[in-house]
């Protein structure tokens, strides 16, 4: 067989199996080119239909996270007066009186507190370590307080996040936070991060 | 010959076999052996002898004799890996690490939501997930704080046991991005674990269709609640953290999310102030898991042997030194050497009882030779914490005790 035959052959066969064995059907709409691709010989199918379409119940119920970009933040508003009430009976337990440290970490910087011990590194808090505001939000709301995770509401949490920030020094202690005002608050570490710089190879870094 | 108290030798009941036994006065005589004592001394007169409190058939049990264990912690614990041998860890001893406890999940109730850039928010069962083609591979896993050092009286499981190796089987993520129909504008996703912390970590779409794994089984069985039952997700190479257990939800977006563990955890000081974040690959990585303390060695032929890693392609080359650093040579390799794995490697030596430092370096399929402590602390600029993957040292003193190095400045 020439070339040429043995490529009209192979064309041919393809075609018929295309036809024969790939009609679409109502389960699997499937076109040749654009939604098979082809693992060894057996062409399978780019969607194989299990699972099952998600409800908007079911999307509004998980669809908790919140971006730094604002996205996701519900509605509510936050001041650091109220947020400091909650934070003394839900929070001071596991991060101190103040949230200058505890079990469970400090949350507030301190000018004093930790540098007096020496060779200490400072701990990282929301102050001097966290770049992205909306992140306290979303980490208070889905896993605090840590023994009873996700049982506060959207406004204590925006209460909360108004406090963290207050005692941070990074707000005024009479701004009222909400999903339009938070986004806007630049925090003070965020210039000091920067994106994996190793590029694999003989280099240490 | 055996010594028999007076109350033995009185004893005419329930004896196993007739033996010479002497007595208290020196006379040897010929008296019955009591069943306990004689099944006791030799297992091989005890037909289906197992020991008492293990039952059979139903789930296979270590031995009592063997005493592996993982070293817990509220929020972890390591692998044992000085009393393991080859190169998958068993499930049991697989390292863990979590947030907020391991939940009980019923894999019945348990689902998976994927949405955000897509064609179609899909939701699948565990079943659904099951019945995609599935994929195995072995590599390891491990997190990115793995390094401890600071006192001699570290074993390899006190200093890097957050590292562990299994087989890992389920659909690939790539798979499930087809059947959604991931929108071209979709860079990053997020992954959420049903766990009492809700997990999350931003990762890159490309990794997704790379070689991600939504797993369900581990080393031929479902997950261990530990590892994520009854799914998790599995990004061979990549650090632990990012590996999501008890996957509940994945949400394609355009950006990362600046979720607190990629940002306030799991990131790392680079000097001149500034911080890594989203360091990824598992840089190579070598220990010698024999001889380490806390077990001590006899002069002459000692068979070195360890554990090295890559989790930015294969373990090409383990180098050992028996002279503290001054001259290496070259280890065998175990075969097969896998794809971001654990690679088993052993380097015969003939200790002639002189005090010495014995230790490895990896060199993996990239040329990334492993450093030393010091190395990283240079290139680095500070106080890391995460990612350090030095190579670590075992003194090995006159009278066979082996003791680990502590780094220091």
């Amino acid at each position: 067989m020439t070339n040429r035959t043995c490529w009209r052959a192979g064309f041919l066969l393809g075609m018929v199996g295309l036809m024969a064995g790939f009609r679409p059907t109502t389960r699997f709409p499937l076109t040749p080119s654009a939604q098979t691709r082809s693992l060894d010989t057996i062409p399978t199918p780019v969607r194989f239909g299990f699972g099952r379409p998600a409800t908007t119940a079911e999307l509004t119920r998980l669809d908790i996270d919140v971006r730094p970009d604002g996205k996701g933040l519900p509605a509510g508003a936050g001041m650091a007066v109220r947020g400091k009430t909650i934070f003394a009976t839900k929070c001071a337990v596991c991060h101190g009186v103040g949230g200058t440290g505890g079990p469970g970490g400090a949350l507030v910087t301190t000018t004093t507190a930790t540098t007096a011990v020496v060779g200490k590194r400072p701990d990282k808090t929301i102050g001097n370590y966290w770049p992205y505001v909306t992140t306290v939000f979303d980490y208070v709301r889905r896993a605090m307080p840590f023994n009873e995770p996700g049982s506060l509401t959207d406004e204590e949490v925006y209460h909360l996040t108004a406090y963290l920030l207050h005692a941070n020094g990074i707000i005024d202690e009479k701004a009222v936070i909400t999903a339009q005002t938070l986004p806007k608050v630049v925090m003070p570490a965020q210039k000091l991060f920067i994106p994996d710089d190793r590029r694999g190879g003989p280099e240490i870094r | 010959m055996k010594k028999v108290n007076r109350r033995t030798w009185l004893s005419g009941a329930a004896t196993a076999a007739v033996a010479i036994a002497q007595t208290a006065t020196g006379k040897a005589v010929q008296v019955g052996v009591p069943i306990e004592q004689f099944w006791a001394d030799d297992p091989t007169k005890q037909p289906g002898g197992a020991p008492p409190g293990i039952p059979p058939g139903q789930v296979g049990t270590r031995s009592p004799f063997e005493k592996l264990v993982k070293s817990p912690s509220d929020i972890s614990s390591r692998t044992p890996l000085q009393d393991l041998h080859g190169i998958l860890t068993p499930s049991d001893l697989h390292f863990e690490r979590h947030h907020n406890g391991v939940p009980a999940i019923d894999p019945a109730k348990h689902e998976l939501l994927i949405h955000g850039m897509v064609d179609k928010p899909l939701v699948f069962t565990l079943a659904d997930l099951k019945r995609f083609p599935s994929v195995s591979r072995i590599a390891f896993l491990e997190c990115s704080g793995n390094f401890r050092t600071g006192k001699e009286t570290l074993s390899p499981q006190d200093i890097c046991g957050l590292t562990s190796q299994s087989e890992w089987t389920g659909v690939s993520l790539a798979t499930l991005f087809r059947e959604v129909g991931i929108k071209p504008g979709a860079r990053w996703f997020l992954a959420e674990g049903g766990d009492a912390a809700l997990m999350t970590r931003s990762i890159p779409v490309q990794k997704g269709w790379d070689d991600a794994i939504v797993a369900y089984a581990q080393n031929g069985e479902a997950l261990r609640p530990e590892q994520g039952y009854p799914v998790r997700l599995f990004l061979p190479g990549w650090e632990g953290n990012t590996s999501v257990k008890w996957l509940r939800r994945l949400e394609l977006g355009d950006a990362p999310w600046q979720t607190r563990e990629e940002t306030s955890k799991y990131t790392e000081a680079v000097g001149e102030g500034k911080i890594r974040q989203f360091s990824f690959d598992i840089d190579a990585r070598s220990i010698i898991t024999f001889p380490a303390y806390p077990a001590p060695v006899q002069r002459g032929w000692i068979e070195i042997r360890g554990l090295a890693w890559s989790g930015r392609g294969t373990v090409e080359r383990v180098e050992v030194s028996t002279d503290a650093g001054k001259s290496w040579q070259v280890a065998t390799l175990q075969q097969p050497v896998l794809d971001k794995a654990h690679t088993r490697f052993r380097l015969l030596w003939h200790w002639n009882g002189d005090e010495t430092e014995i230790m490895s370096r990896a060199i993996d399929s990239t040329g990334y030779v492993q450093p030393t402590y010091r190395q990283l602390l240079d290139a680095r600029g500070g106080n890391s914490g995460y990612h350090m993957n030095p190579i670590t040292a075992w003194q090995i003193k006159r009278d066979g005790r082996v003791l680990h190095r502590p780094e220091t400045r």
